[in-house]
Parts: structure tokens; C-alpha cells; sequence
């Protein structure tokens, strides 16, 4: 748009108009807030939080128009001085410091990038289709490989790597749980394009296959894994038969009624799954039938005895997190290979057009089932090793927020790409968890990213699609 | 006495109170092309969706009968009729994969037999040399038809970024990899220009001659029905008016009547 800088007055207008409506909408939300009182509630009032706020974004929507300008001075001085403004001055409220120092840090890094980005300018064109965006595409498929072994071997050493303490390692756990969950609904949402929001209910059967086999049973955790799978399998297959002939929204309603069932059946059928009591005890996996405890049961030899290394109990979490590596890496493998086969290539069809499929001898009814099935084997399978992480379940753990998170980890991740959904994972698991000192702006953190990567990368970080077979090999990279 | 390849008995379809196909019986035969015109709305479309699976009719019997053979297309799934009765068809709009390569979906196209000789997918998984050879037949099967309309060079392109004349015919291609008895097409010269037009006729000529099949063909485009069809049916509102050659179909009064205007020659070359 413009690349002549505003005369002041038109900014200072603007910008004015922008203070005004947050005005508006911050009163009520912020300047006014409920407290109890002796018999009963009061209104009071909050006017310093306010004028800072709206002053904040004045000063914001200044910066942000003059960015958008090319002027590139004057915005970066005044978002180091808003950081450190944030980072110094004692404001009233945690959460006006928060907005200061973000809203600064990002005029700044937004004025670096207008700075390196050199000539180019700020326009909306740029910013749907940055050149950044499009160069990281073109190095990763020429480099995609490589990427990909330095990933799994940094994934690997990451447990001996000097500031991986163990907390660190439970939450990488949890990723890896996520990245699986998100390869399996990318299956059904990705590769079918069957929006599913119920998917926590695979998730759920397969962690309480594994509870219940192993307390009722005493079936190890190696032993409950398939049987977790397939469970979780078999009930994507009772789940698509209902809704083969449902599309989009329609659809996304029974799926988000079918993760509801679960959920419900888990908490009223008290006899069977201890209801919402939940399941605890639930034993750890073990490597050949040697146990991560201090002091294993009589007759059995643990790791730390075995090899005759003094006991640490790190050791278990390490453990738990080379399976779930293992595990993903596994779904991975599978996912990648079943693509490049007409299954997999049936199913992307099938998200494509659906008559056609039809037209050409497709049978949609069995490709449909195979999407389910195969997605929800992978839910299940991500649910046994949850059970084995928390060593206890309960129904709680099995909303539909859930879901949400899951269908969000595929969608920013880029639907259908196996690294975006990790990197996803990570940025959306890994981060938040990261940020628990945050407390109460952890959530906030979450939605902002969320924003951020919709802002930024409308389709999902990694949207590209290789296709599955090529005639001309030398037209990879060369174009986009 | 052979059996036609594909005989339409006493069709009829009603939606609700509406009559789109009304007692149309005719006979479109092994390696001719046969095409069925009318004004807008006479029911050709129709007439495909119910060969195609995509309504029951009715009324009536769709037979189509190729070597021992024979299927009543009125009783099946939809893919089942392109899987058995191997009918294959294209779209008035064009229904295209277009997320996937243009090779890509010239072999989703050959998925039947690609799905068996993967065996449920565990042959593909471990990569069988059986699987690797109907798998590599199937890329040459795409390639051959790739060169037939002149695609290969784009091979790896999205299906979608293609311009429409290409669009249109990769559909045709598409079909064909289903290796069917019968192409049906649905106004396949829409919205293409002259140059293209021809290139369609020449293509389902080479369809018709060298691959010895029967096509059935919807068309608007008097140049193209007039030149390359063996035989031409007429309907309007539904009934079949008119069933012949092109010659004998051009000057038959009751479809100059109907269809071309009761000034025939004027109508004509307005709508070449």
C-alpha cells in the first residue's frame, strides 16, 4: 500500500479511533470488575488499568501504522522502550506487564524483519505468502531427509543431553503422545478429509484397555498394546458405519456426540471402569520383563539389578520416553508408506471428490472404515502409553477439550503434513506446559499462539504436498 | 445375434411430479460413438446419472453386455457399475482430484487393481515385487495416456492448476485408466475453443478406433456431434424424438422442429 509515510495527524487520528473502540469494549471487561462484599456483590472500578491499557494500544496502533509505512525507526525505539517500560516500571496488574512487554517485542521484531527484509515492504501480499515461507519449503524438500535423521537423532539423545533434567523428559513424553495423536486424526481429518471431533474417545479406550487388562489381568504393558490398538480399531469401525453417509458439519456433530458417549459411559459404568474414581496402580512398561523399581516384586530382576547400575529413578522416564519414541517414530514409518499406496491415495481422493471416487470403481464405504480404523489404532495406541506416563486415568483426562487441542495440533500443524503436525505438538503441547509459571496467562499463551500461527500461516505451518508418485524427478524444488 | 453393448429399455425417472426421462428405449453399440443431444433440459444428464448409478430409475432396464457378460445397471451401486459393468464417465463440471498430481489421479483411477495386488495394503507395506510390478504398470498405463493428450511434461503438477481445456481432458484420460467398455462423456467440448474442440474429436476418434470402445457422448457443440458421431439421439422433455445417423438426424423435421428452431438453418449456425 502506501510506502509514503502518513503525515502524523492522519496517524494520531487513526490510532485515536483504535483507542476509542477498545475504550469501549475494555470498559466493561476491565474497568469495571465484581467483588464479594459483606451481604452480598459490588461493582468497583478499575480506571488506572484501563487508562493503561487503552494508552497501550494507542501507542501499539501508532507503531503498527507506521510499520506498515516502511518506517522502521521510530517503531523500534519505542518497542524497546515499551519492553523495557514492562520489564521496569511496577504496573498495577500482572497482565497489562505481559501485554506491554509481548506488544513491544513484537513492533520491534516486526521493524527487524521489515529491516532485513530490505525493500520489501510490509504489504498485505507479503505478508499472505511470506518469501521466508516459501524458502523454507523449497530447503526442506530438498533437505527433507536429512532434516528428518537429524530430528530422530537429536530425538534420541535428547534424554543425555546436559539441561534435559527429568521434568523435561515427562513433558518431551507427552509431546510424543501428542505428535502420535496427531498423526493418527491426520489420517481421518488430514488424508480422508473427514472432520472427526471425537477422536479423545479412541484415546480413552485405548488407555483403560490397558488399565483394566493389566489390573484385572496382570497383562503386561507389551502385551495390552495390541490389544489396546485393535480395541481402539475396532470401535472406529463401529463408529463409521453410522455416519459413512454424513459430510462436514453434520459429520463433526455425531463425531463430538460419540467422544460425549465415551466419556459418560466411562464415569457411569462404575463397576467396570471404577467410574470417576478413575484407575490408579497402573503398572510401567518393562524392557524384557525387567522392572524400572527400587525393589521389584519377589522373583523378578529390575533394570538398575540387572546391569548392576545403582538405581535412579530417572532411568523409568527415560524409558517411557524412548518407547513413546519409538512408538511415534513406528506411526510415522506406517503413515508415510501407507500414503504412497492406493489406500492411502484413495483416501486423499476421496477427500477430494467423492463422486468421482464413485465414478472411477472407488468403494467409498470401505475407504471411509479403513481411515477410521487406522486413525483410531494410533489413538489407541497413544492411550496405552498415556495410561503407562500417568499411571493413573480417570475420566477427566478424556474431554472433549481434548479433541479440540488434537484437531488444533493437526490443523496448525498443516493438514496432512507429518512434520508440521509435529512441530504443532510441540509448539502447542510442549510450550504451554513449559509455561506453567504463566499460571493464569498459560491459557492466554495458548489462544495467542494459536492466533499467531492462523495470523501468519493461514493454511498450517507446513502446508505443501508432496505428491505420492512423480514422473520427473528433476522438478523437485524447482518449482513451487 | 450379438447384444449391443449397452441397451437402455423403457427408461423412465420422475422426480416428484416431474418427468425428466420418459419411456426412452435406444442402443449405443461397441466401438461407435453415439451422441445424445437436446435443448436444455431434455433429460440427457438424467439419462447419465441413472446409467451411472447416481438415481435408480424409475422405470426400465440398462443392460450392458460385453463378451459373456451382462449386468443390469439398474441394480447396482454406482461403483460397482465402473468396477464391473465398467462404465466410466466424466462430469459437466469438471470432477477432478485437483490437490493431487496429474499422474496421481490417472492412477487412483486404476485403484481396483492396484488395491488387490497390494492385498488389503500388507503386500504394499512390505513392498512385495508382485505389488512393485502392478504398481509400475499402472504409472506406464498414466504415462501412455499422459502423452495421448499431450500432459506428460506436466505430469507432477496439481491436477487443479491446469487450464481447463487440459482439465477436461484429463478427465477423459482419467476414465479411460479405468479401462472401461464404455466412455460416457458429459458435454466434454464445454467452454473449450475451436483449437481445442478439434483436438477433442480427434481424441475420441483415436478412442473410439484404436481403443475399441463404445462412447456415448452429451454435447451442445453441433461441430463436434455433427462430425464425429455414428449415431445421433435426440430427446426433448424427456421422450426421444429423433434416432439416427447425423445425416438423416440433421434433416429429420420433427427435430429441426424441436430442437433447432422452426428456422433450422439459422439456429444451427448460431449455436456452431
Amino acid at each position: 500500500m502506501a510506502s509514503q509515510p502518513q503525515d502524523w495527524s492522519a496517524t494520531l487520528k487513526e490510532s485515536a479511533i483504535t483507542a476509542a473502540i477498545a475504550a469501549a469494549l475494555m470498559f466493561p471487561m476491565i474497568g469495571l470488575y465484581t467483588s464479594t462484599r459483606a451481604g452480598g456483590l459490588a461493582i468497583e472500578t478499575r480506571w488506572i488499568e484501563l487508562a493503561i491499557g487503552v494508552l497501550l494500544i494507542f501507542l501499539g496502533r501508532i507503531a503498527l501504522i507506521r510499520l506498515r509505512d516502511g518506517e522502521r525507526l521510530v517503531p523500534f525505539v519505542g518497542g524497546v522502550f515499551a519492553v523495557g517500560l514492562g520489564l521496569q516500571l511496577p504496573l498495577p496488574n500482572g497482565l497489562l506487564t505481559v501485554c506491554c512487554i509481548a506488544g513491544g517485542a513484537v513492533v520491534v521484531l516486526r521493524s527487524v524483519v521489515l529491516w532485513v527484509g530490505g525493500k520489501l515492504k510490509a504489504t498485505n501480499d507479503a505478508r499472505n505468502s511470506p518469501p521466508l515461507a516459501a524458502r523454507a519449503q523449497l530447503f526442506l524438500k530438498q533437505y527433507g531427509p536429512w532434516l528428518g535423521a537429524a530430528v530422530i537423532a537429536f530425538a534420541i539423545a535428547f534424554p543425555w543431553l546436559p539441561f534435559a533434567d527429568r521434568r523435561l523428559i515427562d513433558l518431551a513424553t507427552l509431546v510424543l503422545i501428542y505428535v502420535m495423536l496427531g498423526w493418527g486424526l491426520n489420517i481421518v481429518v488430514g488424508l480422508a478429509g473427514l472432520l472427526d471431533l471425537g477422536y479423545v474417545a479412541f484415546y480413552a479406550i485405548g488407555a483403560y484397555s490397558f488399565a483394566l487388562l493389566s489390573s484385572n489381568y496382570d497383562m503386561s504393558f507389551w502385551a495390552c498394546l495390541p490389544v489396546a490398538a485393535m480395541l481402539a480399531a475396532f470401535l472406529g469401525i463401529l463408529l463409521g458405519f453410522p455416519v459413512l453417509r454424513l459430510r462436514g458439519d453434520y459429520l463433526a456433530i455425531v463425531t463430538l456426540g460419540f467422544g460425549e458417549m465415551i466419556r459418560i459411559i466411562l464415569i457411569n459404568w462404575v463397576d467396570f471402569t471404577k467410574g470417576p474414581d478413575g484407575i490408579s496402580g497402573i503398572p510401567k512398561p518393562t524392557l524384557f520383563g525387567l522392572s524400572f523399581s527400587r525393589r521389584p516384586p519377589e522373583g523378578t530382576e529390575s533394570f538398575h539389578q540387572f546391569f548392576d547400575i545403582p538405581y535412579a529413578s530417572v532411568d523409568r522416564i527415560i524409558f517411557l520416553f524412548y518407547v513413546a519414541l519409538g512408538l511415534a517414530l513406528l506411526t510415522n514409518a506406517f503413515i508415510l508408506r501407507i500414503r504412497k499406496l492406493p489406500i492411502g491415495r484413495a483416501w486423499e481422493a476421496l477427500r477430494e471428490d467423492e463422486i468421482a471416487c464413485r465414478s472411477l470403481g472407488l468403494n467409498p464405504t470401505n475407504i471411509k472404515l479403513s481411515a477410521f480404523a487406522l486413525g483410531a489404532m494410533f489413538g489407541g495406541l497413544a492411550g496405552a502409553v498415556f495410561a503407562a506416563r500417568q499411571s493413573f486415568i480417570s475420566p477427566e483426562s478424556f474431554t472433549f477439550i481434548e479433541s479440540a487441542i488434537i484437531l488444533a495440533v493437526v490443523v496448525l500443524g498443516g493438514m496432512g503434513s507429518q512434520i508440521g503436525v509435529a512441530i504443532a505438538a510441540i509448539l502447542l503441547i510442549g510450550l504451554p506446559e513449559w509455561f506453567r509459571e504463566l499460571q493464569d496467562y498459560r491459557m492466554l499463551a495458548f489462544g495467542a499462539l494459536m492466533v499467531a500461527i492462523m495470523v501468519w500461516r493461514p493454511k498450517g505451518i507446513l502446508s505443501f504436498r508432496e505428491p505420492t508418485l512423480r514422473l520427473h524427478e528433476e522438478d523437485r524444488g524447482a518449482k513451487q | 445375434m450379438t447384444k449391443p453393448l449397452l441397451s437402455v429399455e423403457h427408461l423412465s425417472m420422475q422426480f416428484g411430479g416431474l418427468t425428466a426421462v420418459d419411456d426412452l428405449s435406444f442402443d449405443a453399440a461397441d466401438r461407435r460413438i453415439t451422441a445424445i443431444i437436446g435443448p436444455n433440459g431434455a433429460g440427457k444428464t438424467t439419462v447419465f446419472n441413472c446409467l451411472t448409478g447416481f438415481y435408480p430409475p424409475t422405470v426400465g432396464r440398462l443392460i450392458v453386455s460385453f463378451g459373456e457378460s451382462q449386468y443390469q445397471l439398474e441394480q447396482m451401486e454406482g461403483f460397482r457399475i465402473a468396477r464391473e459393468a465398467r462404465i466410466a464417465r466424466t462430469f459437466q463440471n469438471i470432477r477432478l482430484f485437483p490437490q493431487m498430481s496429474v499422474l496421481e489421479n490417472l492412477v487412483v483411477a486404476q485403484h481396483t487393481k492396484l488395491m488387490n495386488a497390494s492385498m488389503f495394503s500388507i503386500a504394499g507395506l512390505l513392498g512385495l515385487p508382485r505389488y512393485r510390478t502392478v504398481e509400475s504398470e499402472a504409472i506406464e498405463k498414466a504415462e501412455h495416456w499422459l502423452e495421448r493428450i499431450g500432459l506428460l511434461a506436466r505430469s507432477d503438477w496439481d491436477a487443479g492448476n491446469l487450464p481447463y481445456g487440459d482439465q477436461r481432458r484429463l478427465e477423459i484420460a482419467r476414465a479411460m485408466c479405468t479401462n472401461p467398455a464404455m466412455l460416457c462423456l458429459d458435454e466434454p467440448a464445454a467452454g473449450l475453443n475451436p483449437r481445442e474442440s478439434a483436438e477433442l474429436n480427434e481424441l475420441l476418434i483415436s478412442i473410439r478406433n484404436d481403443d475399441g470402445i463404445g462412447v456415448l457422448l452429451i454435447e451442445h457443440d453441433m461441430s463436434v456431434v455433427m462430425e464425429i458421431s455414428d449415431k445421433i439421439i435426440v430427446l426433448d422433455y424427456g421422450r426421444k424424438i429423433a434416432d439416427g445417423e447425423p445425416d438423416a438426424v440433421r434433416s429429420d423435421p420433427a427435430v429441426i422442429r424441436a430442437y433447432l428452431g422452426e428456422d433450422g438453418d439459422a439456429q444451427e449456425s448460431s449455436n456452431v
